[in-house]
């Protein structure tokens, strides 16, 4: 009996040992830490803390505890949802109110639906070798490609209009995609000069776009038209929920990412390219082939990110449209390992934070920015996983695995 | 008088390993002490220990007969010990005087660098020494041989008494082991001593003063070079009897596999590496190519795998020109290819096992189906060749980086033998690993010969192409010098072949019946 239980006993040290090696948990921690420490801030600058603590130590901390508590309560009201509200609206039965009390939570969801097509362009680039900072680029053609699509071609049902929107995005991402990796393969012009170039070639050429071919004459600002009924991306609720079928068709897209890397033999040269190109070419791969056509998956993804906002949400194009999706995306790609899983994961953390802070700030008069602040201190954590395991004492991993490897400036 | 450096009882465990198992070592003033083990055996551990990079679990550090206490490098660098390590700790982008006094800086009045002192002093060090370092060359500029002499330095200059040399000679060229060789002698003349980290027995015969054999974490025996011999050492070292003499029968060579014809490479800075060079091998022989490092052939092995294409000439492999063939289609012919720097170019370490072994088939059935990938098979076929190549691992399924230098040459060795092959193209296939592992790897080439393969042998150690090659062809700056037979070829002539020295008909006479004298006695 004794002896069961000593095993019992092993196998979860066991467990625990293997567990508190693991990356996971150095991102749950690192989540958690940066949550506190994004509590610690807001408690620093809200005014009514420093008054608390001029009456007394104890009235401070419990000034400060509050108000943390409270940004947080709102935080999570306005990104899942105010459960009181919640409850009470499926009480009462009325339809609108229970759109209305459920909307944070699908919001979220929207918002975290350009985060995973962009998120999986740049997980696929890192894993064939390549950084595509040009993301953000990449999104704003497809969503001028997308908007066209949507709006001038006409006459189609919406079965094959929804579709061929999307693509249209896809092929101007990739197009948008594929200039950088033609010149790295071709010329070895590093990708991550020509990205950055390329975003900037394709913010202004998509404002000339919207000034002159694409404008909307009755309109004063710089604006397209809307886009056609048969092309917007069919909503699964009534107003004021926006939630629309993008998120699973962003869903599908990391489950075909997913199978491509891992289960075809094009995956297989992609990850030896991205790991050891030497090795890769030893192997009969040609390199410049993988190289130029990671470039343009990556660039299609994130162009389906930059359609499916247009065509779920904005159903017309304005200047500025993306809020630096493209740049988040290359932050939640490292996030989540480069893997596609992760990528939805931290997809969804994203989404969620930045979808709670506007009701933070609402509620609380928290500024949005404590949530750049939080996403940043999560990242670094993650980023510098040494300083998590000291803080919390946990073991080295036994291997540390080499997920991404970028080639030199040489390379 | 106490000796210079003394450990005693030094124990080490690591998680599931006890890396160092109560050693005991002296070392004297002015010798040259060989620490001798296989990869693995403890060694760099125990000189981690001693350089302070580990705290040891039990045991005393005794310098000059006084206790030690090493927490940090800083601390041994004060006790007069300093190490060089197999990877150079330089900056390349630095000067040799920049290099060295990194750390240590000479200072003029207002925190400015005093560089002139120090280059003087790097120049008075390289006159003792004899070590002709110009303190004004940036690193990137010299030689790999020139950049181990700056790490000397920077030891001499800290003034250092005891120094660790962890495989020093890996690196170098012969010529740069024989100059390497001098340097120690006149160190230990101006009363240093020197630990010298190898597995390389040759080397420990021909400089040890005294020799700590080390295996599994213990001093198995401590001797001399007079009064061991090498097979003495290596059976030490191994723990078992093991045979330095490759066995083989007579070669039966088959019909022309492979051949060259007036071809001509470039190298990556577009000097001509080979030039107009000819030969065959036939099946069931090994074509054994001699030359020092950086006589084209890289470049050549480079060419005939389809890595890079050669300008002239013509490559034939079973009748057909593959001069211009990528180097998929020349493995789909039936070649294979070992390649000199396993992971630069033969492995994708962060990789399983079970991947790196199909990495040149994982297109073709049964691996994959059209385009997908069937990795169940791919792990099956990992377990066996794990088990049929005697790969030392837990699990086919983690990364190959995890694997010693000799497992990671037999995940290679494995891969191209385990296919259907006419032709292997071997290079350098022992570089840096242990004496277990070169005799598994000279036995498999041996028997795959054995079995009509035609074998391309390149290597810079000549003791190995002189004991596996049927044919040896001894290249001198890209050119083919002269092939000679095996059998008849004395390591003198080799020798003066791969200097580019080409004797006359009369002096190869000479060589020849001598070989035949030593070979009656």
């Amino acid at each position: 009996m004794e002896n069961n239980n000593e095993k019992k006993h092993n196998s979860l040290s066991v467990f625990w040992d293997e567990f508190s090696r693991s990356n996971i948990l150095v991102i749950i921690l690192a989540i958690f830490t940066g949550i506190i420490l994004g509590g610690v801030l807001v408690a620093f600058t809200t005014n009514e803390v420093y008054d608390a603590f001029r009456v007394s130590l104890w009235s401070g901390i419990e000034a400060a505890l509050k108000t943390a508590w409270n940004t947080y309560v709102s935080l999570f009201n306005g990104s899942v949802g105010n459960p009181e509200k919640i409850r009470l609206a499926f009480e009462s039965g009325n339809d609108l109110a229970i759109r209305r009390a459920i909307n944070p939570f699908f919001e979220s969801l929207v918002q975290s639906t350009p985060y995973i097509f962009g998120g999986l362009a740049v997980a696929l680039g890192f894993r064939a070798g390549l950084f595509n900072i040009g993301v953000e680029g990449q999104i704003f053609i497809g969503a001028v490609t997308g908007v066209w699509a949507g709006y001038a071609i006409t006459g189609l049902p919406a079965i094959i209009h929804i579709p061929l929107a999307m693509l249209f995005g896809a092929l101007g991402g990739g197009i948008w995609g594929f200039v950088p990796g033609f010149l790295k393969a071709k010329t070895g012009a590093h990708e991550v000069i020509v990205t950055i170039m390329m975003n900037y070639i394709a913010f202004r050429l998509v404002d000339w776009l919207l000034k002159f071919p694409m404008y909307d004459p009755n309109e004063v600002t710089p604006k397209t038209p809307w886009i056609l009924e048969t092309a917007k991306l069919p909503r699964l609720f009534e107003n004021p929920v926006r939630f629309h079928i993008g998120f699973f068709i962003a869903i599908l897209m990391a489950v075909l990412v997913y199978l491509l890397l891992f289960k075809t033999t094009l995956g297989f040269e992609l990850r030896m390219v991205g790991s050891n190109p030497n090795a890769a070419k030893y192997a009969g791969v040609k390199i410049t082939k993988i190289t130029i056509l990671a470039m343009v998956l990556s660039g299609a993804l994130a162009g389906m990110a930059g359609a499916n906002e247009i065509l779920g949400v904005n159903y017309r194009l304005l200047p500025a449209f993306s809020s630096g999706y493209g740049f988040d995306s290359i932050a939640l790609a490292l996030l989540g390992k480069t893997h596609p899983l992760g990528v939805i994961l931290s997809s969804l953390l994203f989404g969620f934070l930045r979808n709670g802070a506007r009701s933070m700030q609402l509620a609380v008069g928290v500024p949005v920015d404590i949530v750049s602040i939080l996403q940043a201190l999560i990242l670094a954590f993650i980023a510098a996983p040494a300083i998590i395991r000291t803080i919390y004492r946990l073991k080295e991993p036994k291997h540390e695995e080499t997920l991404v490897t970028l080639r030199s400036w040489k390379g | 008088m106490a000796p210079v450096l003394e450990l005693r009882g030094i124990t080490k465990r690591f998680p599931g390993v006890l890396a160092n198992d109560h050693i005991n070592l002296t070392i004297e003033k002015g010798e040259i002490h060989a620490l001798l083990g296989e990869n693995g055996a403890g060694k760099t551990t125990l000189m981690n220990i001693l350089y302070g990079l580990y705290n040891p679990d039990e045991g005393e550090i005794f310098v000059n007969g006084e206790k030690l206490n090493v927490s940090s490098p800083i601390d041994a660098i004060k006790a007069g010990v300093g190490m060089i390590h197999q990877h150079f700790m330089l900056v390349p982008v630095f000067t040799v005087t920049d290099n060295v006094m990194l750390g240590e800086e000479y200072v003029k009045a207002g925190g400015v660098l005093d560089r002139v002192k120090a280059a003087n002093k790097i120049r008075e060090i390289s006159n003792i020494y004899k070590l002709d370092i110009n303190p004004d060359a940036y690193i990137s500029d010299i030689p790999v041989g020139m950049q181990q002499r700056v790490e000397i330095i920077k030891l001499l200059f800290r003034e250092a008494n005891i120094i660790i040399m962890d495989e020093p000679t890996a690196v170098l060229t012969p010529q740069e082991v024989e100059e390497l060789f001098k340097i120690m002698h006149t160190m230990v003349e101006q009363g240093k001593s020197i630990i010298f980290i190898t597995h390389k027995l040759g080397e420990v015969m021909d400089i040890a003063d005294r020799i700590t054999v080390i295996r599994s974490g213990k001093v198995v025996g401590s001797t001399t070079p007079a009064e061991s011999s090498l097979n003495d050492l290596a059976s030490m070292m191994v723990g078992r009897e093991v045979s330095l003499e490759v066995e083989k029968t007579e070669a039966k060579p088959g019909e022309v596999i492979f051949s060259i014809q007036d071809l001509k490479v470039l190298d990556p800075l577009g000097a001509v590496a080979v030039d107009d060079m000819s030969f065959q091998v036939h099946a069931g022989e090994v074509l054994g190519i001699a030359g020092v490092q950086g006589n084209g052939q890289t470049e050549l092995v480079r060419a005939i795998t389809g890595l890079e294409h050669a300008i002239e000439g013509e490559v034939r492999f079973l009748g057909k020109n593959i001069t211009k063939l990528s180097p998929r289609k020349i493995t789909e012919i039936g070649s294979a290819h070992i390649p000199e720097d396993r992971q630069k170019d033969g492995l994708v370490l962060s990789f399983p096992i079970s991947d790196n072994l199909v990495l040149n088939t994982y297109y073709l059935a049964p691996n994959a189906k059209a385009f997908w990938m069937d990795y169940k098979q791919i792990l099956d076929n990992g377990k066996n060749l794990v088990e049929n190549f005697d790969i030392r691992t837990p699990s086919p399924m983690i990364p190959v980086s995890n694997l010693s230098g000799g497992n990671q040459q037999k995940v290679i060795v494995a891969r191209e033998f385990s296919r259907p092959i006419k032709f292997l193209v071997a290079s350098q296939p022992t570089r840096g690993l242990d004496v277990g592992s070169i005799e598994y790897i000279h036995k498999q080439l041996i028997q795959k010969r054995d079995e009509g393969c035609a074998i391309l042998l390149v290597s810079t150690e000549l003791d190995e192409v002189m004991q596996l090659s049927d044919r040896i062809a001894v290249v001198y700056r890209g050119k083919v010098l002269d092939i000679l037979d095996a059998k008849s070829a004395s390591k003198e002539l080799v020798g003066l072949l791969m200097a580019g020295i080409i004797p006359s008909e009369e002096e190869k006479k000479k060589m020849v019946s001598k070989k035949k004298q030593i070979l009656m006695t």
